[in-house]
């Protein structure tokens, strides 16, 4: 050990190349005439030269850059589309089509006539059409969010199975309030809650299992022009089940069967209705 | 369809906002790409060392890879390891939660207080040379060094990263990195030369 404590942090920083021009003529004329800190400073260079000579240093492994290369792929979202000018343009013949199929649905159930047809079966075309154009990103985008909380071990904030711990924490941190059912004894026990985003809003995700899968069900206000339409839907190997109540848009989504997501939907609704 | 006419430009107009939203969310992923992937080995490195587990190890990565892309929006450009590294860091103290004192709260001359005996319990030198290549040996020494030695000396030592840098990642003056430096190498020296001298000997 140096018998020059005081000097040993001057030392290590001449070594390091981290002394300025003062320090560093200082440190050197020390070293001229005390022997403790030379044999300090051939320590410290031995133990340095040690390090530096073996393989040291850790690298990612191939399956990690992988999966870090996937999430920022799916934080990037779907790519960009073509500028509108070449684009395609499906939708005018998707409303047209839509309104279509909305007025010979009302004109066949006869519980309408007159001129006002027309202009509702647009107007509920339009209702109809708009939330459906988005349901594709929309599914994406619910997948990859589900994807993601599995792969990085962030599948939730507050990890609970205690609804009354659940509930609470969601206030504040996003503007309305999701039921938070216990749902055990229907074989869907609570793991815990989540803030994610979807469409660039922030939306409470509650985290439950079903045996050992994982169900994230995606929670936000609805919007005004969905319908109350349930959904149930298979996504790139995923199962999504939409539904509406009390103003909030829900969107169970997981990998299992669709059966048991269905199932999971009766459970959650028959607890919070 | 008298209602399309006025319907369909508003349409029109929020799927070229959604377009021009894609291409921004790809021109940051494209920008963080470049920025921030070349340093996963260091990212690696440094998770390696602090949770000397693997899979741990990878977790925290993970983590901190999703965190970093989240808040790339408030990288401004300054150096991108030292930036990625501070996040690798917290996402390592956020998952051993309570343990965060360890690292930052405690004076350091009370964490060498109980050095010595921790050091000498866990170490058995002879036989790691004896049935483990070298590098291994001192890798193995390496993670026995407590933190907040251990992550000051890897800093330095793997990444080469400047007093500085390492003060920035660990939020603690420079002076403290000094001391805590000299220390992680003398530590190292009191486990590594005398064997290595012994060796030199024989």
């Amino acid at each position: 050990m140096s018998l020059h404590p005081d000097k040993l942090p001057l030392l290590h920083g001449l070594v390091d190349g981290e002394l300025d021009a003062a320090n560093t003529i200082a440190i050197e004329a020390h070293l001229k005439t005390c022997a403790d800190c030379r044999a300090e400073l051939e320590q410290i260079q031995a133990v340095r030269d040690l390090i530096a000579a073996a393989p040291l240093r850790e690298h990612a492994p191939e399956s990690l850059h992988k999966r870090i290369a996937l999430m920022v792929d799916a934080e990037a979202g779907p790519a960009p589309r073509a500028p509108a000018a070449s684009r395609p343009a499906p939708m005018p013949g998707r409303l047209a089509w839509a309104g279509e199929g909305v007025a010979a649905h009302v004109l066949s159930g006869r519980w309408l006539s007159g001129v006002a047809t027309g202009l509702i079966a647009a107007s509920i075309a339009l209702a109809v059409v708009v939330p459906q154009m988005t349901h594709t990103d929309m599914e994406d985008q619910l997948v990859q969010s589900h994807v993601r909380s599995l792969l990085v071990g962030h599948l939730v904030d507050i990890p609970t199975s205690n609804r009354h711990v659940v509930k609470p924490w969601f206030n504040g941190k996003v503007d309305f309030a999701p039921p938070v059912p216990e749902l055990a004894d229907q074989g869907f026990p609570l793991v815990g809650g989540r803030l994610d985003y979807i469409d660039d809003h922030e939306v409470a995700a509650i985290v439950y299992r079903r045996h050992l899968h994982v169900i994230n069900l995606f929670v936000r206000p609805a919007h005004t022009l969905s319908l109350p339409g349930e959904v149930a839907t298979r996504h790139e190997g995923y199962s999504l089940v939409r539904w509406t109540a009390g103003g909030l848009e829900y969107w169970a989504v997981s990998d299992v069967e669709m059966g048991d997501l269905k199932l999971f939907r009766q459970a959650y609704l028959a607890r919070t209705q | 369809m008298r209602g399309r006419g006025p319907f369909w430009p508003r349409l029109a107009a929020s799927a070229d906002r959604r377009t021009e939203e894609a291409r921004e969310r790809h021109d940051k992923a494209d920008a963080f790409r470049r920025a921030m992937m070349p340093h996963m080995d260091a990212a690696y490195n440094l998770a390696r060392y602090l949770t000397r587990n693997p899979s741990a190890a990878e977790d925290i990565v993970q983590d901190a890879f999703l965190r970093a892309y989240r808040s790339f929006d408030t990288w401004r450009g300054e150096a991108a390891k030292s930036w990625l590294l501070t996040i690798v860091r917290n996402c390592f103290l956020n998952s051993v939660g309570g343990a965060a004192d360890r690292m930052s709260g405690r004076p350091v001359h009370e964490i060498v207080g109980d050095l010595p005996d921790a050091l000498i319990e866990s170490s058995n030198p002879e036989s790691l040379l004896a049935d483990q290549n070298e590098a291994a040996m001192l890798r193995a020494t390496i993670e026995q060094i407590p933190e907040p030695f251990r992550e000051t000396l890897i800093l330095r030592e793997l990444e080469e990263l400047s007093y500085k840098e390492i003060a920035a990642i660990a939020q603690v003056p420079i002076g403290t990195i000094m001391s805590r430096l000299a220390r992680a190498r003398q530590m190292l020296a009191d486990l590594l030369l005398p064997h290595a001298s012994r060796k030199a000997r024989s």
